[in-house]
């Protein structure tokens, strides 16, 4: 506050009086750059800033519907709905807390289905709900998961999962733990028959979901910039007590460590994954 | 206070510091107070017992956790002979929070991989607490896949509070060290029996937990996360650490109910470190019996049950 506001007297004083009056949801802050974007072409740009690139969080079905051809998908296991086997409950009850996320997320649980087509390609393609619950795995993940996989092993289709994920759903407890080793066995199955898998780690992939299927790409790629590790860092930071370095846990830091093979930009995903998967299958394309 | 009793125990301590002081007096005393000890000591049994058959999950991890609770080593020189310790992952380093190698039980081959914690300060160091690093989980794939080529059945046990959260096992991708255990183990082509036998902690337990028999030490636990982490994160205070643990069910005997292990092995009144050999002696039942049974299975309907077993973790509504 400046010398000459504080001489205003209080009750003609304007709290936020710098903001303009701009209607909600017309224009949007880069998180990046700070650059003000219009919303529309952000959207037309797949919610990647068209300045710097920086990639914005997308809800599952916005995923999907951004990487498969149009009007392809069918979504798989769509009915099925968390239970509450601990009968959980913190300050909240974890029955509470799914009704609370399916209300603002709008899904069932915190991962999507579909089978689809990529460039006339059939494959079934996976999506977390980071809205939901901070897409944690709990048992409808995994099970989703293993329907996606068993789709994918019945018509030998190739799989893709975008993960955004904090990691395992602390209020199914072990039943979430068990999702890791679930998850991945199936994955072992794609393996022996030689389909392939891409798993495409957003921001942010950690915990539980890092430590296994997300991982376990045939090819393993990044979005540009995210989060992706085991442990927090928090967690690590408590740990070790000293400052992390710069950039650790992103996308750029695991490409340099060699954990994925790629970094992919939003926007090329689905020229390079077509063409990824033709060439592992020994598919010209037309 | 003393220190080899929890706080739950201090009734007990405060029997067993009495009938030691007795048997000081009876020494260099003419009055026979043998009669009064062994009341007393029947009564520290009694206590003991009626406190044990009523613990509250937290209490349970602490005993999971208690510094003379018997670690993997300990197992190994009880249970096993000629057992020959492998080392490294081959690639990077050998992490000594794993310990691994082959050995002989009542004459079977076997392969033995389990995390060891120190017992003293030096000790727990050069073992990081018992949380490996990603050379830990990769020596322990080297020395299963080792197993799978000789026929050996694997043998696991677990004891961790979970894996290292530290920035150089980031870098050298814990997460994919522990995905690629959970892959592989889930397809061995031998028997696998884990045993969970101090703290079943989340992921890094998990990393060497798939296997065809889950078994649990009566006093162990097994959790996605620690009591404290889920506290400070559910309740925002790691003092409701004790409210986590009954939420989250962490205990043998509430997890055999789940149907998420199989074999619960009962351990001595007092915890498992109350009698090294009897508890050893109680495992190495189990494991026998767990072994006979698997290895009376084709392989491929071994791996078969394997997976549905896998498959079938987990409860949805529809």
């Amino acid at each position: 506050m400046s010398w000459f506001e504080k001489l205003i007297p209080s009750r003609i004083r304007i709290e936020g009086g710098n903001k303009r009056g701009v209607p909600e949801g017309l224009w949007a802050k880069c998180p990046g750059c700070s650059a003000i974007l219009y919303r529309a072409e952000m959207e037309r740009n797949l919610d990647v800033c068209p300045k710097c690139g920086y990639h914005n969080r997308v809800s599952a079905r916005r995923r999907l519907e951004i990487f498969l051809d149009q009007d392809t998908g069918e979504e798989i296991a769509a009915d099925l709905v968390p239970t509450d086997p601990l009968k959980f409950k913190d300050s909240k009850k974890y029955k509470d807390r799914i009704s609370q996320a399916q209300k603002s997320s709008g899904e069932k649980e915190a991962l999507v289905a579909m089978r689809g087509q990529l460039q006339g390609m059939d494959l079934v393609a996976l999506a977390f709900e980071f809205n939901f619950m901070g897409g944690s795995m709990g048992s409808v993940v995994g099970e989703k998961f293993v329907r996606g996989v068993n789709v994918c092993l019945e018509h030998c289709i190739p799989l893709v999962c975008f993960s955004a994920s904090g990691g395992a759903r602390m209020q199914e407890s072990l039943f979430s733990l068990m999702q890791m080793a679930k998850t991945s066995a199936a994955l072992g199955r794609m393996a022996e028959r030689g389909i392939p898998y891409i798993s495409v780690m957003t921001d942010p992939t950690m915990g539980g979901v890092s430590a296994s299927f997300a991982m376990l790409g045939d090819v393993n790629v990044a979005e540009p910039n995210a989060l992706i590790g085991f442990a927090g860092p928090r967690v690590i930071e408590q740990t070790v007590r000293e400052k992390l370095p710069e950039g650790f846990q992103r996308s750029e830091f695991l490409l340099e460590h060699g954990a994925i093979d790629m970094i992919v930009d939003r926007r090329d995903m689905r020229d390079r994954f077509a063409s990824l998967i033709g060439t592992l299958t020994h598919k010209h394309r037309i | 206070m003393n220190l080899n009793f929890l706080e739950f125990e201090q009734p007990i301590a405060e029997l067993e510091a009495k009938i030691e002081e007795l048997r000081l007096v009876g020494d260099d005393n003419e009055i026979n107070i043998q009669d009064e000890i062994s009341r007393l000591e029947a009564k520290s049994r009694t206590l003991t017992e009626s406190i044990f058959s009523n613990l509250k999950p937290w209490q349970v991890a602490q005993i999971a956790r208690h510094p003379q609770r018997p670690y993997m080593l300990d197992y190994v020189a009880r249970i096993f002979d000629e057992f020959q310790q492998l080392h490294g992952d081959r690639a990077f380093k050998d992490d000594h929070a794993i310990v691994g190698g082959v050995a002989r039980l009542e004459g079977r081959s076997v392969m033995v991989i389990g995390h060891q914690k120190g017992r003293d300060t030096a000790d727990k160091i050069y073992r990081n607490f018992g949380m490996p690093r990603p050379e830990g989980y990769r020596k322990a794939l080297r020395l299963m896949r080792l197993a799978e080529r000789f026929k050996l059945p694997i043998l696991t046990f677990i004891d961790t509070p979970g894996a290292y959260p530290g920035v150089d096992a980031e870098e050298r991708g814990q997460s994919e060290a522990i995905a690629r255990n959970l892959l592989e183990m889930a397809g061995l082509k031998t028997p696998i029996v884990c045993t969970i036998m101090g703290e079943g902690g989340s992921g890094g337990a998990l990393a060497i937990g798939v296997g065809d028999r889950v078994m649990m030490l009566q006093f162990s636990t097994y959790s996605v996360i620690s009591p404290e982490g889920c506290a400070s994160i559910l309740w925002k205070s790691a003092d409701k650490a004790p409210l986590a643990a009954d939420a989250m069910g962490i205990t043998s005997d509430r997890l055999k109910e789940l149907g998420l292990i199989d074999t619960i092995v009962a351990e001595p009144v007092g915890g498992a470190h109350r009698d090294m050999d009897a508890i050893a002696r109680s495992l190495k039942q189990e494991l026998i019996k767990a072994l006979d049974r698997l290895e009376g299975l084709p392989t491929d309907k071994m791996l078969e049950s394997r997976y549905q077993r896998l498959m079938s973790y987990g409860q949805f509504g529809i």
